[in-house]
């Protein structure tokens, strides 16, 4: 296939993959709002008030860029581990595994898929946001970056489950035992100051925790680590799980016999 | 002679140590209408599966139109079209986003991919379903589906593996029609079927696969010539209590009303009808007994198509 060719299979794949996500918005787009403000209304609005400030900062505002990126993380991701693992389930993959389309490109198609399901998802989840808080934008650009880098990563994760699941409680056992552990324990609704020094050092551990803070960063001009050692470890991950993608699909993993 | 499909000692061993494929050698013309057939694993799929590349072989060389799969296989793809013997399209898609999705993955632009999924949904029939949801459509529909897909990029060497499996008669006889249009026009076809009838009435050529060897690879023509006997079901119009010894060489009563007769392939018709006229024998009605394929397929692979090992 030469580069138009490849071009238009990949344009083709991701209208595909919007066009799903699309169709059952009702679980896709609403969920997340909702949970997203129960989160706002119970911790927000109700304990919030009794914590008081989280780093100089009222609890909703330092809140909301946490609840963010948590839906954004879990919307990339599930999005891509639904796609892919339905694709293979359903033997729909073969389509594209009979077709010339090359692997980088199905890669890079059900990527972006993942991401603009994760950004739809994260701006609407702001638009829930701005009932509860005035939000400020300490950075646009690094706000912009972290979510389309977390959104990347994640899908990447997303893309890895489905390719080794073999069932459908393969693909929900990693978001309930992995992700949702990391990224309650990721400084979502927390400063890690808060925590004694051996779990700070813990924390450390969690990639999460690099992303949340940077993202909070982008908002409200703090962050518990360095922003740059957060860039790292996410671009750090990506490059692996991209690389170890990459492989796992050229060598058919999961895939064909 | 040019080749559409050439392999060179194909061999697959699957992770499980199934042997399924040893040192198959395949050479298809251009323009072939091709049967490839044999019993139920015996590696009809396994071969289809590493032509469009859902299984990884093992060992030996395939070449599509020319073009080794290891040198460039995404351009041998480009050759190819595939209907599977399972349905294996989005069930929450329409025909037409899944034939016009199909056309982006060969890099056929949006427009000319409209245009060619009308073509081929009108042409199979689909184009008054075509926004219904794939799921819903019935068995015959789906199948025609499959077709439309893998002709919407106009391969040149279709690949069908059971395309008629579960639709009525009706359909399938159209869908002869259509694979025979399709073929005179120049496509490539590479047909598996257990309805021998239908590999008879539509290939020139036939391969026999079994227990992953190729135990025959010929013409139509010259196979069916292997067939020394056939046997014909007469139905009597008067009972017999036994058969007349003119005919009992070649004669079995299956009932009082029915006889089988195994007739010579340099024997005739006439001097049948004589010797049963002779031994005042009435014949209301006369049947083959088994498709001629069919008695081959059994005499080389020893068991009848479809069934397990």
């Amino acid at each position: 296939m030469n580069p138009l060719q490849q071009l238009i299979a990949f344009v083709t794949i991701v209208t595909k993959e919007i066009t799903r996500f699309l169709r059952i918005w009702q679980q896709t787009l609403v969920p997340p709002a909702i949970s997203t403000l129960l989160y706002f209304v119970i911790f927000g609005s109700l304990i919030g008030k009794r914590i008081g400030q989280m780093d100089g900062f009222d609890y909703m505002d330092f809140l909301v860029p946490g609840l963010i990126l948590m839906s954004v993380i879990n919307a990339s991701y599930q999005n891509v581990v639904g796609s892919f693992f339905g694709a293979k389930w359903g033997k729909s993959i073969e389509e594209l595994l009979v077709s010339p389309t090359p692997i980088v490109i199905i890669l890079l198609a059900y990527i972006t898929g993942g991401v603009a399901r994760g950004a739809l998802v994260g701006l609407i989840v702001t638009g829930v946001s701005l009932f509860f808080s005035d939000l400020q934008i300490h950075s646009l650009a690094v706000l912009f970056s972290i979510v389309m880098l977390t959104a990347i990563l994640f899908s990447l994760c997303g893309l890895m489950n489905a390719i080794f699941a073999k069932t459908f409680d393969d693909v929900s056992i990693i978001p309930t035992f992995v992700l949702l552990p990391l990224t309650y324990l990721g400084g979502v609704f927390y400063s890690i100051h808060l925590l004694p020094d051996f779990w700070q050092q813990v924390s450390m551990a969690n990639p999460i925790l690099y992303m949340v803070n940077a993202f909070r960063f982008g908002f409200l001009g703090i962050s518990d680590v360095s922003l740059f050692v957060s860039y790292g470890m996410i671009l750090f991950f990506i490059t692996c799980l991209f690389i170890a993608s990459l492989y796992l699909l050229a060598r058919s993993r999961g895939l064909r016999a | 002679m040019d080749y559409a499909l050439r392999t060179h000692q194909l061999s697959k061993t699957y992770a499980n140590g199934v042997i399924a494929l040893k040192g198959v050698d395949l050479a298809i013309a251009q323009g072939d209408f091709y049967a490839l057939l044999g019993p139920n694993g015996a590696g009809k799929s396994t071969v289809i599966g590493i032509l469009c590349s859902l299984v990884n072989k093992t060992a030996g060389n395939v070449e599509i139109f020319g073009v080794d799969i290891d040198r460039d296989f995404a351009r041998a793809k480009s050759f190819l079209g595939v209907v599977p013997q399972e349905f294996n399209f989005n069930i929450f898609e329409t025909p037409l986003q899944i034939v016009r999705n199909q056309a982006g993955y060969y890099g056929i632009d949006r427009q000319t991919a409209l245009t060619q999924a009308e073509k081929y949904l009108k042409l199979l029939g689909l184009w008054d379903k075509r926004a219904e949801r794939a799921g819903e459509l019935s068995g015959g529909f789906k199948r025609r589906l499959m077709i439309a897909r893998a002709l919407v990029h106009e391969p040149r060497l279709l690949i069908l593996d059971e395309p008629t499996a579960g639709v009525d008669i009706e359909i399938r006889r159209s869908m002869w029609d259509f694979l025979r249009q399709i073929n005179s026009a120049g496509t490539t076809i590479i047909l598996t079927t257990h309805y021998l009838e239908e590999a008879e009435s539509l290939c020139r050529n036939i391969g026999i696969i079994n227990q992953g060897t190729l135990v025959e690879n010929t013409s139509m023509r010259t196979l069916l010539r292997q067939l020394n006997v056939e046997t014909f079901v007469l139905d009597l119009e008067q009972p017999l209590t036994v058969v007349p010894a003119s005919l009992a060489h070649n004669t079995h009563m299956v009932d009082p009303t029915t006889l089988e007769i195994a007739v010579d392939r340099d024997d005739n018709l006439n001097h049948v009808y004589a010797m049963l006229s002779a031994a005042d024998i009435k014949v209301r009605s006369m049947r083959n007994k088994a498709n001629r394929l069919e008695q081959l397929f059994i005499n080389l692979v020893g068991q009848a198509p479809g069934s397990s090992k």
